[in-house]
């Protein structure tokens, strides 16, 4: 199983200011942990909102773009993991070795990546299949 | 948390910090890798009966550490064989209180050369593949018994008893805690990649339907060649199976349909490939070769082509005569008509069906092939594409009484037809 | 240069309510598209809240854990794409001809990544 593993933005990652010497050793000793352990998939930080866009999308409307920075830091991500694990306690566990050098970090997400198997029930074809038979069957009863 | 709960933590601390805490206790225990085993279960019996009390420790894999090293005097104190093996564990068998050495002192240093030895000694000759993959799955994967159990379709207690006799035949073969050299390293070394491949393959031939733990194999088994590759970065073919996993396994969503029927890779919906095991393999193999400068071992070989495949957006910009090129040359690795026939397939498909049947048909009469009903399919294939309609037709109906797949049978039936 | 394109939280993703017939296939061939222009490095659906974790930081303390659902689901990711890209203008432009990302419509956000 695939699990994304967003660390929140904050004050310090909006303003764009490079984290301690400390705090980027022990990231980086972390990130190695990750990689010896064969579990990382991938990992990146994300620039301050201030170089990024939201594209608002509203039906019958042509679609429109505001440009960052955006205020509500807790709303935004400031960086990310990929990780392979059994399950989510496996994440969990893995996590909670996160260095908090400097308080830097507070909350961090994981979230399950979808799979194939998770579509499986949802495309139209097959919903529509089920309803057909489900219709069949109540017919029969 | 509930019991369930801190049952699930303990098992992920387990898969987490076993390996590290089985090879540092090996090291204590002069190399004795099935005391190290046993000492380890005892510590994670002991965090079973704790933690769901005292909480789970801040740094479970100190804790599990210490408590194994307690178990292990208690045990020296009580049995004079303990004493023998662990030698540095004191030795004033006269005093009362035993005095524990610093173990910790360059424990970091050492470990990832104690993981090296674990790897090396889990997959070692002396065994034979069955309990190489059980040793391995245990001891490095973290897996319990009744999981290695389920990802092979065999009782519980088979594998119980596989591992039993696996650390038995280790002891009585006095097999040393070291990583081989020189040319011993180079077989070893092999054998430890068939075992990584072994597990993954048991894993990819899993089907729906199967218990969860099969397909989840090929996970774990990407998971130990990358921890092989921590281990031994210079070492191309570790890459090049990391690369062929990878690759592989980039195609599980697309290879097979809802009803479960195999999908050709050339008829997979490529936009279910997985992109980012597709990227990472690309990466592994373009470290493989870069520490071989282009020279191809087995794992490498294939993996380079399964990325001619990968690279291709649509089967049309397949570069077919470097899958062909990489075949002859793996081929000279691995002679067999298998190789062979996939050679003839992509020399048809580069240079034309007359110069791919030629491959194919020095092939064809090969014992080996006898019940393969890939052989008459690809025969029928090239000779359609000849315009040797009856000829064709003959092979796909061949092809089709040899296969046990409804679907596949019916594929073929209608390609003789020539639909 | 690579930018993450995240499509937000909302009511509707964590409903887990599908998107209509229309908007899927009109992603597929959107997605079909990207790949087709080389534009994807990563494209990933997340499961909804009520499978998510987080895990709490404060100083030295153990860290804590706390379940999901999340109810502000303005701070959730639903969907994630890492896609290649000239500039942010570039992507921008891009993503403009998305199709709708959610029946009610949808926001997207895309951020430059630091490498």
């Amino acid at each position: 199983m695939r699990f994304m593993v967003i660390v929140k933005a904050s004050e310090q990652s909006e303003g764009g200011q490079s984290p301690s010497a400390e705090l980027l050793a022990d990231m980086g000793k972390f990130n190695e942990e990750l990689v010896k352990a064969g579990v990382m998939l991938a990992g990146e930080g994300l620039r301050p909102s201030s170089e990024g866009a939201r594209i608002v999308f509203s039906p019958d409307v042509e679609p429109s773009v505001v440009d960052g920075p955006f205020a509500e830091t807790k709303e935004l991500v400031g960086g990310f993991w990929i990780l392979q694990g059994r399950n989510k306690e496996e994440i969990v566990e893995w996590i909670k070795r996160m260095p908090n050098t400097d308080g830097a970090h507070h909350q961090v997400e994981i979230r399950r990546i979808a799979e194939a198997s998770d579509f499986e029930n949802l495309t139209p074809e097959l919903a529509a299949r089920e309803d057909r038979l489900r219709r069949q069957v109540e017919g029969q009863a | 948390m509930s019991v369930s709960d801190i049952q699930t933590t303990v098992e992920a601390v387990w898969r987490i910090e076993s390996p590290r805490l089985i090879a540092g206790l090996a090291r204590m225990a002069r190399g004795d890798v099935g005391l190290a085993e046993e000492l380890a279960q005892d510590a994670l019996v002991a965090a079973l009966e704790q933690w769901p009390d005292d909480g789970v420790p801040r740094n479970p894999g100190a804790w599990l550490m210490t408590t194994a090293k307690r178990r292990a005097i208690d045990q020296f104190r009580r049995n004079e064989r303990y004493a023998e093996k662990l030698g540095e564990i004191g030795r004033e068998q006269e005093h009362k209180e035993v005095t524990l050495p610093d173990f910790d002192a360059g424990l970091e240093d050492h470990i990832e050369d104690d993981l090296l030895r674990l790897v090396f000694v889990a997959c070692h000759p002396v065994l034979n593949t069955q309990a190489r993959v059980a040793l391995t799955l245990r001891m490095l994967g973290g897996l319990t018994t009744d999981e290695i159990a389920r990802a092979f379709l065999v009782k519980e207690s088979a594998i119980a008893q596989r591992i039993v006799r696996a650390k038995k035949a280790l002891a009585a073969a006095k097999v040393p805690f070291e990583v081989p050299e020189g040319e011993e390293r180079i077989a070893r070394l092999s054998s430890v990649l068939e075992v990584i491949y072994l597990v993954f393959n048991e894993g990819y031939s899993a089907t729906r339907g199967d218990d969860w733990m099969r397909p989840a194999l090929c996970e774990e088994a990407m998971r130990l060649g990358r921890v092989l590759v921590g281990l031994v970065p210079k070492e191309s073919e570790v890459h090049g199976l990391v690369a062929l996993m990878e690759l592989q396994a980039s195609r599980t969503a697309a290879r097979t349909a809802r009803d479960g029927t195999p999908i050709l890779l050339l008829d997979q919906d490529r936009g279910r490939w997985d992109r980012i095991l597709i990227q990472r393999g690309l990466l592994a193999l373009s470290l493989s070769e870069a520490i071989a400068d282009g020279a191809y071992g087995p794992y490498s070989a294939q993996a380079a082509i399964a990325a001619c495949h990968a690279r291709a957006n649509v089967p049309e910009d397949t570069d077919w005569a470097r899958i062909a090129a990489l075949y002859e040359g793996l081929a000279k690795l691995r002679p067999s008509p298998v190789i062979e026939l996939n050679r003839g397939v992509a020399v048809g498909m580069a240079f034309g069906p007359e110069a791919g049947l030629a491959v194919v048909d020095a092939v064809a009469a090969d014992p080996a092939l006898k019940d393969y009903h890939l052989l008459p399919s690809v025969r029928g294939d090239l000779l359609e594409k000849l315009g040797r309609r009856e000829e064709a037709r003959a092979e796909f109906e061949r092809a089709a009484g040899m296969t046990e797949n409804a679907r596949e049978r019916a594929l073929l039936l209608d390609r003789a037809n020539g639909r | 240069m690579r930018f993450m394109v995240m499509v937000k939280g909302s009511e509707e993703s964590e409903s887990g309510d599908q998107p209509s017939k229309e908007n899927f296939e009109a992603m597929i061939k959107f997605n079909e598209r990207l790949a087709a222009e080389g534009r994807i490095v990563l494209a990933e659906g997340l499961t909804t809240s009520s499978e998510a974790v987080r895990v709490w930081f404060d100083g030295d303390a153990e860290p804590r854990v706390t379940d999901g659902p999340f109810a502000e689901t303005k701070e959730l990711v639903a969907g994630v794409w890492i896609l290649n890209g000239e500039s942010l203008q570039d992507v921008v432009e891009l993503m403009l001809q998305c199709p709708n990302p959610e029946n009610s419509g949808g926001v997207l956000e895309i951020r430059a990544l630091d490498s």
